[in-house]
């Protein structure tokens, strides 16, 4: 076509990163180093309260690494250094004197493998209580494991053999005890290192559920390998590849319009 | 761009937009014709142009049942998802464009022998206005470029102009000539036909742009208004 020159048309809509307003998660330049192998870059990421958000990335990119710098699990590793700030409602975590006790009392985890206690199922959900004193009576301490169990969408299941051990449930339930175990001490952040993995697609979707109820008291943050996982059940997502936050932003901005080709081509399945 | 770990998939987003651009081209095709059953009176060429748009709805049907199943099977995000979304507006904006050239050649059989030299200028005119357009349109999809599919998205004022100075022509005629009345009504619609086939190639031009840049192109363009005066519609 012969035309003449035209402008480009500027664009309605341009997808950009949002930027959180009020983080209840900040990572500010953290480094993790395993001896000489860096594992988490000088990463800088806000996450929000009351949201799910998503770490998806290949195999050995930093994902786990990441989420046990929000809870200082990293310390327990003995090779392991971290530097940068975590904070958590503005308060730096990284401080010497914060009790790592506590703070993990503030950051539950819940992991790949559901792993009770080898306990009972009452025993189970009433141990965090227990030893961070949260009941003034036995009354009380049945209230927190009922409701602890009713909010993980176990109560029903359970509430007539809530004696026998925890390890007697099916893998789907045990992952929903661990929820409720994690939930029983009242934590601020909720750390979910692949918590779907090793369930079936139906204890997955009861799983996502409870992960959907739960985000409107907690900051959730989950590590997962599923894609649409990572599209069901977040709103916001962070790409990781070998140690590098690539991109964050909405899950809907994510895998409708991400702004690095990476990220395209990593959701797109052309990675490698 | 790399190719899918899961080489499947990459063979069957490239079958899909080979699919749609078999239907660019098979309307190109009937435009063309169109133009020229018109230009001749031909109303034999008519019919065969009529026949052709079953091939086009057959291909849309195709298309639909395919990305379907892509999307069921391949669950797919990012740009395979707009691409796939694209293809399937695109070939919908298509399917419309092969039922618009065919009400074309269906008014020129009916025009039958009252056919003549009015307004042949002008409809052969616009007709080569949209097919130019098509063309930019279906290369832009087709290359994957986002400035050309601008191109066109702001060449559509041509057409609207086009439009209007048929429009004005055509009533000219029929104020002359009362006999030529229901001639010039039957050149009305195939104005508007045509004139609605710009819209489609538009319309293909913001899906194209979408597609590459998962940006939106703004809602409101400059337009020229029936009466041939400049707006912002």
């Amino acid at each position: 076509m012969n035309s003449p020159v035209l402008p480009s048309a500027e664009p309605a809509f341009r997808g950009e990163a949002q930027t959180i307003a009020d983080p209840k998660v900040s990572l500010r330049n953290v480094t993790v180093k395993y001896g000489d192998v860096v594992a988490i870059d000088d990463v800088t990421f806000d996450i929000p309260g009351c949201a799910v958000t998503a770490l998806i990335g290949p195999s050995g990119c930093g994902k786990s690494t990441f989420l046990r710098c929000i809870n200082r699990m990293n310390e327990t590793i003995p090779i392991c250094r971290v530097t940068g700030d975590v904070l958590i409602d503005g308060e730096n975590i990284m401080k010497k004197e914060v009790d790592t006790v506590l703070l993990r009392a503030r950051v539950g985890m819940v992991f790949q493998q559901p792993n009770p206690f080898p306990k009972t199922i009452f025993d189970n959900v009433a141990y965090g209580p227990r030893i961070h004193g949260l009941a003034s009576s036995k009354a009380d301490l049945e209230e927190i494991v009922q409701t602890s169990l009713q909010r993980a969408g176990l109560w029903e299941e359970v509430k007539d053999s809530l004696h026998r051990p925890g390890t007697s449930l099916s893998g789907g339930q045990q992952q929903r005890l661990v929820i409720a175990r994690a939930i029983a001490i009242n934590p601020e952040v909720i750390l979910m290192d692949e918590p779907c993995s090793a369930l079936d697609p139906v204890a997955t979707a009861r799983i996502e559920e409870l992960i959907d109820d739960l985000r409107t008291n907690y900051c959730i943050v989950i590590v997962t390998h599923s894609m649409s996982q990572a599209a069901r059940i977040s709103q916001y997502t962070g790409f990781l590849d070998r140690g590098k936050l690539i991109e964050t932003g909405t899950t809907e901005q994510i895998f409708t319009r991400p702004q690095d080709t990476r990220t395209n081509d990593y959701i797109t399945g052309r990675y490698g | 761009m790399p190719t899918h770990t899961v080489s499947a998939f990459t063979t069957e987003l490239n079958a899909l937009t080979s699919d749609v651009l078999r239907m660019g081209g098979l309307t190109e095709a009937m435009i063309a014709e169109m133009a020229t059953a018109f230009a001749r009176g031909d109303q034999d060429l008519a019919a065969r142009v009529i026949e052709a748009d079953d091939e086009v709805d057959e291909l849309e049907s195709k298309l639909e049942r395919e990305i379907m199943r892509l999307l069921a099977l391949r669950q797919p995000v990012s740009r395979d998802l707009r691409g796939i979304i694209a293809a399937l507006k695109v070939s919908n904006d298509l399917e419309r464009i092969g039922d618009l050239a065919k009400n074309v050649c269906k008014r020129l059989i009916a025009m039958g022998d009252e056919h003549g030299n009015t307004g042949q200028k002008s409809v052969e005119r616009m007709s080569k206005a949209v097919r130019l357009q098509l063309k930019a349109v279906l290369d832009a999809y087709a290359t994957e470029n986002a400035q050309e599919a601008i191109d066109v998205w702001l060449h559509d004022d041509e057409i609207d102009e086009h439009y209007n100075s048929m429009f004005r022509e055509v009533l000219t005629y029929m104020m002359e000539d009362p006999r030529k009345i229901s001639l010039g009504a039957h050149l009305l619609f195939i104005a508007k036909n045509l004139e609605r086939i710009g819209d489609h190639c538009t319309n293909i031009a913001e899906v194209v742009h979408f597609f590459v840049t998962g940006d939106d192109l703004p809602l409101t363009r400059p337009q020229v208004s029936e009466i041939g005066q400049t707006r912002e519609a």
